[in-house]
């Protein structure tokens, strides 16, 4: 048998990663403890911070602000080069000069969500209290904790109706969470590739995604930081599960099929023969160079909770009853994570209420990743509807 | 622009008149502005653009994910459904009119439809092609085949087109549920209204397509 290489260990050291925890490369919303955060589970969680990015500038009626809510391993630098990783924006795609949502138009905001890892309080933060950081100890939150909390920032920030509410996958969740929770504050609210609560075949693949991370002995009952060491090989696993459901079987095997890695023939061991393999490994070791373990278990769990009907009598229509606010509701044919039946759901919601609503679904083999990728419909469609709801709602946009 | 102006000019109906097809302006003229307007099967959203120059909250359902793309990226509320599935999902008298153009005699239960219709719309507007117009009788008589026509090119085992009527059919099935017709226009073969003066089977012989404003009759 040939040798057996395991996932490599991180390039970037925890202390590195760390660092972006307390003292991000970011700006950063300080709250007291006169403006406690009221979060689901019964905590007031206080003090806490948000880290934030904008670009572009406020008009002068406070009329053209865009937030960004970003997905489960997102951060807050959509449209910037990354402070770990030396990589560019996740969203630059759709967010920065020339895209549809421009900063030439438009003032964006992007924050950290509570309990992510990037610099907005989570568990991998000092908890004030005992000097250490948080770890298990860390109060469970829900994405309308996520959502309180951006509310809070909004205000800080002197903004009292957003022009639009941008997202997908967990940020899509954000984004309807905005309009149940704070109908008139969103003026028009993109939701794309996402749901009103997380299915069953969902919640399994992040409890497998949270097993993985718990049975590595780096664990330490969430307890690793205070030994200096992360649970990386957990942690990879479960990136590793969690990207295949992004992808899909046709997206796989265009780019792989069964091609060997750098060599001809199989070797007859574990190691990573195939392409397919070889990528998977790839994107688990990367992942855990920017991402911290616990913040993991908490935010998958905090999709896990989110139910938009169940906390309006079971009646999803009831949390969208008299709404204002545009839709935009965008769903992808091979998105088996977050499939168009619940986009249609959705939509069948927003009729019920009579709310503005346009739908679309885009036709591409690339599975749920494919809001993040290159796909000029998607674009056309997100720039028109902005487009359009800045008419009716009176922005001038500057000339291209 | 009124509707007079606009269709003696042009050749079919379906031929544009400037940017727009003469049988939306003829829908469009019969719309009050600044009322809400709900278009089933709304196609690239054409008449929707039409209203909506006229201040008029439009929202659309078109069945193709195509068209519902085109209609998004312009900009307008356009979802992906089916007339036969989805109207059951919006609440009752939630807009001023619903709109069927050209639709109903491809849906698959044309009567429940035209019901769902007047449930949530408290007027509708539906227009159809005449099943009755001489073309389509004479090549059923004299041809011994199921008509075609410029308007309905598909033959009998491509077309979408699984229920057509006459216009006599239509006010039958109109009386049937109790749907009263506030206005009723006929379209010759070159986009002309029919003379109001003439009597029904003139209608329902001469007339090409119909367009009916409909409300909800008086309890029976």
């Amino acid at each position: 048998m040939g040798s057996v290489k395991s996932i490599p260990s991180p390039a970037i050291s925890a202390d590195e990663r760390s660092h972006e925890v307390d003292h991000p490369s970011s700006q950063v919303a300080h709250f007291g403890t006169e403006q406690p955060l009221r979060l689901d589970c019964g905590v007031d969680l206080s003090p806490f911070q948000i880290a934030y990015q904008t670009y572009g500038e406020l008009n002068a009626d406070r009329s053209n602000a865009v937030l960004i809510c970003h997905a489960l391993t997102g951060d807050q630098h959509v449209a910037n080069v990354h402070p770990v990783t030396g990589k560019p924006g996740w969203w630059e795609t759709l967010v920065g000069p020339g895209r549809p949502i421009d900063p030439k138009h438009y003032f964006i905001i992007c924050s950290n969500v509570i309990g992510g890892c990037m610099g907005s309080t989570g568990p991998a933060s000092i908890n004030p209290a005992t000097g250490k950081v948080w770890g298990l100890d860390f109060p469970v939150i829900t994405i309308p904790d996520m959502v309180r909390a951006q509310a809070m920032l909004i205000d800080r920030l002197g903004i009292d109706t957003l022009f639009a509410v941008v997202g997908g996958s967990m940020g899509g969740m954000q984004v309807l969470q905005w309009t149940a929770a704070y109908p008139a504050r969103v003026y028009s609210a993109l939701a794309i590739a996402c749901a009103t609560r997380h299915s069953a075949q969902n919640i399994a693949f992040h409890e497998l995604g949270r097993q993985a991370v718990m049975a590595d002995p780096d664990w330490h009952g969430g307890g690793y930081a205070d030994r200096g060491i992360h649970p990386h090989r957990g942690l990879a696993v479960a990136r590793m599960a969690a990207h295949i459901t992004y992808l899909s079987d046709a997206a796989l095997h265009r780019k792989f099929g069964r091609r060997m890695q750098d060599r001809e023939l199989p070797t007859f061991s574990f190691d990573a023969d195939f392409q397919v393999e070889s990528y998977l490994r790839y994107q688990g070791s990367s992942f855990v160079e920017r991402f911290d373990a616990n913040a993991y278990l908490y935010l998958t769990r905090a999709m896990d909770y989110f139910d938009i009907a169940a906390d309006h009598g079971g009646v999803l229509a009831k949390a969208f009853a008299g709404i204002q606010t545009r839709f935009c509701v965008v769903s992808f044919t091979s998105d088996w994570l977050f499939p168009t039946s619940e986009s249609r759901a959705l939509v069948h919601a927003l009729n019920a209420s009579s709310a503005r609503v346009s739908f679309a679904e885009i036709e591409t083999d690339r599975g749920h990743d494919a809001f993040l990728l290159d796909v000029p419909e998607f674009f056309d469609i997100s720039r028109a509807f902005l487009q359009s709801a800045g008419k009716a709602r009176g922005l001038t946009l500057k000339d291209r | 622009m009124s509707v007079q102006e606009v269709l003696p000019l042009n050749g079919v109906a379906t031929a544009r008149s400037g940017q727009f097809r003469a049988d939306h302006l003829l829908v469009a003229e019969m719309v009050k502005p600044g009322s809400k307007v709900l278009d089933v099967g709304c196609g690239e959203g054409d008449l929707l653009q039409l209203l909506e120059t006229r201040g008029i909250d439009g929202r659309g359902i078109e069945l193709s994910r195509e068209g519902v793309n085109r209609c998004v990226a312009k900009g307008l509320a356009v979802v992906q459904g089916d007339a036969d599935t989805d109207l059951v999902n919006y609440p009752d008298d939630a807009f001023d009119y619903v709109i069927l153009s050209q639709t109903l005699q491809a849906t698959r239960q044309p009567k429940l439809v035209l019901e769902n219709l007047l449930r949530i719309g408290r007027r509708a507007i539906v227009s159809f092609p005449n099943f009755g117009f001489w073309k389509m009788r004479l090549q059923l008589l004299i041809g011994g085949h199921m008509p075609r026509t410029e308007n309905l090119p598909a033959t009998w085992y491509d077309t979408a087109n699984i229920h057509f009527c006459t216009i006599k059919d239509f006010v039958q099935l109109c009386d049937e549920i109790n749907v009263k017709m506030e206005r009723s226009v006929a379209l010759d073969l070159y986009g002309r209204p029919v003379p109001l003066n003439l009597p029904w089977w003139v209608w329902n012989m001469f007339g090409e397509q119909a367009v009916f404003l409909l409300s909800r009759g008086g309890g029976k």
